[in-house]
């Protein structure tokens, strides 16, 4: 018999408040959480603005320890997964262990703390030499991204396959569509996928304003991140974890849990084009929207929804919109599509996992959330890009979709099961 | 459906180029040295194992040159090289069916040193334009998929030394879903004072020598490089008429406990896992190419495992990374690599600097010289820091070439 994947639990740190319902309000009210950079002075960068959590780690059941040692990202997947643990019911039982794993995606890792330690080793910059006994003793930790996944594995009791995906922006979508993989085939019966990125820092504000990625509307943040926009001038970095219980879908109605969607397909292609750029015909995001499909074995005109990447660069908007034409055919013109990015922010490999959230979230709650900042359509764009109101329709399958640099395209399909309707 | 490998290029600090690798490492030959990369005189660790004679501008388009950390230099080197040997015709195959799956550990971590540089002792606007792309854990596969055209399914996994092999049981994965051309492995270098300074707040880099299971055994070395690999079907590789030199038969993965949590670690697990994927018996395994983290501790672990399963003294086991230190992501890979060329000449390469082996761990470690082999399938093990267990099980040419024929 067929194994399919079920989400149990779901677990959201995102800017706009901490909490999946917060999270769901954030986006059904459509309120942007864009601002002034608040981490550190942003006044040398061109972009001086993003989406941060207020993210209070002691009130999300994090210990003074994590709090000193850890980096942010791994704070954020530690408080995420307690939020999914609890709102699966989940509890990994000692002798299965081995059959529970973890998928964790992240673009950027330890990105803050590297960069931290970084400045007390080398003397504010100025030692290529740095002295390695000013180094903090989890300093290793963060060198290896894979220490988050490890920090979820102990904190979960999952003693089954445990990795890092990190696939650049589509990352957590590469990590969930990992992770349903495993169960599929029957290498695990439970695993714990998500991602988490903490990018805003000088460095990382730095690397997007040498390519001039992201937008430079300081004067007006709240609006500034503008997918299908005419306006639009980039994105906005944001922050933030998603993580999910998943589960065989047999196993969790035995245990009578409640399922809130089920991952019904996946595929990933490379684009073999540029590190940065994408080809305006879109077509290996579109291939990768067409398997992801065939594996759900769906026609394109049962989605009643598409969360886009939506990064408000133009170059994305265009090849966005050209593979969704070229993948769902007529359909594409029928199909609401909306980027979340425009109220959220971009939090590069964690934002696959938190669309995953809210497409899951959008099927079982019969709401889809709107696209910000969308006041002036861009004339060449022609999709329902539902702008600034949230729509309440029910609806039994839809798809997200990532894109990022190295050229990685990623699809992913849910749907309700059986049984289960909005 | 059989996996096997039909190509393999091979970056390592014993040699550039699989022969001259396999040469090298057969005669026990040792890369490791004082580490040229840096002035190491004021750290603890001042040896490691290097490439040498490795020029960028050789092996890539110069172009790439400045966009490229080395650890992405020689991952497209290895790429190519594991293409030509393949002999492979990739515009025969369709674009959306031939893809890339690499492992990385730590990044170009040279690159963001010195971009850090350029930002904190310079400016921002010093930062360059590569940086978003050069050192983040994923370039390695963007880059060879774009030099390659390889459009098909594409990721990167990340678990410190364990992570090569999840990559290549993952590329198998795929052509199993009906992928017809996976590339996959990987490479790493972290050999700049900065990657040298994590490594030594780790608390597990040796102040001396690489001596996994000796009684003197006092942390490990770095090294650089690594290894990609060819993978295809049995069946796709017989019709284009290629010898492979071996099938990815088996795989399993696993997770240690929380330290102190009172349960058992999951090695063994692991390897059970892996040798019943590949539907085998532990008297099949000819060589087991050891993990030998070399740190008492560990190796007692291992060894245990290793006598658990296969009986004292049950299987010859080696380590080979003795001679290019630990390469992280690009571990595992290369072991798979010497794995398959020990069952197709029936030798197995000895372990360098170890002669003092406890008794107690009850270890048949080929060591001093080469070892005449017969049988027909290996065992590759790669732990990661923190507690990832994989295990990989290889099986010989001619095993593979009857699957496919049967296929």
């Amino acid at each position: 018999m067929t194994r399919r994947v079920a989400i149990t639990g779901i677990g959201v740190i995102a800017p706009g408040g901490i909490g999946t319902k917060q999270f769901w309000d954030t986006l059904t009210a459509g309120r942007t959480a864009t601002r002034t950079i608040s981490l550190f002075d942003p006044a040398p960068f061109r972009s001086r603005i993003a989406a941060e959590c207020d993210f209070d780690p002691l009130e999300h059941g994090l210990v003074g320890e994590h709090v000193e040692q850890l980096d942010r990202a791994a704070q954020f997947a530690l408080a995420a997964l307690r939020e999914a643990l609890g709102d699966s019911g989940h509890a990994t039982d000692p002798a299965q262990a081995h059959r529970t794993g973890v998928s964790l995606g992240s673009a950027v890792g330890c990105t803050q703390k590297l960069e931290q330690e970084y400045l007390a080793l080398s003397g504010g910059g100025k030692e290529w030499l740095v002295d390695h006994t000013a180094a903090g003793s989890r300093l290793y930790d963060q060198f290896v991204p894979s220490s988050m996944a490890a920090e979820l594995a102990w904190a979960a009791g999952a003693e089954g396959s445990c990795t890092v995906v990190s696939a650049g922006c589509t990352s957590g979508l590469d990590s969930i569509g990992h992770a349903a993989a495993l169960i599929r085939e029957g290498s695990a019966d439970v695993m714990i996928a998500g991602a988490t990125d903490a990018p805003i820092s000088p460095i990382t504000v730095a690397c997007f304003d040498a390519i001039r990625a992201t937008s430079p509307r300081n004067d007006d943040p709240a609006t500034a991140l503008r997918p299908f926009d005419r306006t639009r001038n980039g994105f906005v970095l944001g922050e933030g974890a998603a993580v999910l219980v998943l589960e065989e879908l047999t196993a969790a109605r035995r245990r009578g849990a409640r399922v809130h969607a089920e991952i019904a397909g996946y595929a990933s292609h490379g684009n073999a084009y540029h590190m940065t750029g994408l080809r305006p015909d879109g077509r290996e995001l579109a291939a990768a929207v067409t398997d992801a499909l065939a594996e759900a074995r769906l026609p394109a005109d049962a989605l009643g929804y598409v969360n886009a990447h939506g990064t408000a660069t133009r170059q994305n908007d265009v090849h966005e919109t050209a593979a969704l034409k070229r993948a769902l055919g007529s359909h594409a013109a029928r199909v609401p599509v909306s980027s979340i990015k425009s109220m959220i922010g971009h939090s590069l490999g964690a934002i696959g996992s938190i669309e995953v959230a809210a497409t899951a979230l959008a099927l079982s709650l019969g709401v889809i959330p709107p696209t910000a900042n969308l006041h002036h359509p861009d004339p060449e764009l022609d999709l329902d890009y539902v702008p600034l109101h949230a729509r309440e329709t029910r609806t039994d399958a839809a798809l997200t979709v990532g894109s990022g640099f190295g050229g990685f395209q990623s699809a992913m399909v849910l749907r309700l099961p059986e049984g289960r309707t909005a | 459906m059989t996996v096997v490998v039909t190509g393999m290029g091979v970056v390592a600090p014993t040699g550039l180029g699989l022969d001259r690798y396999w040469a090298a490492t057969l005669r026990g030959e040792s890369g490791i040295r004082r580490i040229r990369a840096f002035d190491p005189t004021r750290y603890p660790t001042r040896h490691a194992g290097e490439v040498t004679g490795f020029e960028p501008a050789d092996h890539l388009p110069g172009r790439l040159v400045p966009q490229t950390d080395r650890m992405t230099q020689f991952a497209l080197a290895a790429a190519d090289w594991a293409l030509a040997d393949a002999a492979v015709d990739l515009d025969a195959i369709p674009a959306l069916d031939r893809g890339v799956v690499t492992a990385g550990a730590s990044g170009g971590f040279g690159f963001g040193q010195r971009e850090l540089q350029h930002l904190w002792g310079e400016s921002p606007k010093k930062v360059s334009a590569y940086m978003s792309f050069a050192w983040f854990y994923a370039v390695n596969t963007g880059q060879i998929s774009i030099r390659h055209g390889l459009s098909g399914p594409t990721s990167v996994y990340v678990g410190e030394q364990a992570g090569g092999l999840d990559a290549l049981a993952h590329a198998r994965r795929q052509v199993r879903s009906g992928t017809r051309l996976m590339l996959s492995g990987g490479t790493d270098c972290s050999l700049c004072p900065y990657g040298m300074a994590a490594q030594l707040a780790g608390g597990r880099l040796s102040p001396g020598a690489y001596r996994p299971f000796d009684d003197r055994a006092s942390g490990h070395l770095p090294g650089e490089g690594g290894a990609m690999l060819v993978l295809e079907s049995a069946g796709h590789a017989r019709d284009r008429g290629r010898h492979p030199y071996g099938e990815i038969a088996g795989f399993g993965s696993t997770f240690d406990p929380r330290p102190g949590s009172g349960r058992p670690p999951n090695l063994r697990r692991a390897v059970e896992q892996a040798l019943a994927d590949a539907g085998t018996e532990p008297g099949e395994i000819a060589l087991v190419l050891a993990d030998g983290a070399g740190r008492p501790e560990a190796d007692a672990a291992e060894a245990a495992v290793l006598t658990e399963v296969f009986g004292p003294r049950g299987v010859p086991v080696t380590v080979p990374k003795t001679g290019t230190g630990r390469l992280y992501s690009g571990a595992g890979p290369l072991d798979v690599v010497t794995a398959l060329l020990a069952l197709r000449d029936g030798l197995a390469p000895p372990t360098t600097y170890v002669d003092r082996v406890p008794e107690a761990y009850g270890l048949d470690l080929v060591t001093n010289r080469p070892r005449p082999l017969t049988g027909t399938a290996a065992l590759v093990l790669a732990r990661g820091h923190h507690g990832f267990n994989s295990a990989l099980v290889v099986r010989s040419a001619d095993r593979a070439v009857a699957a496919g024929a049967a296929a």
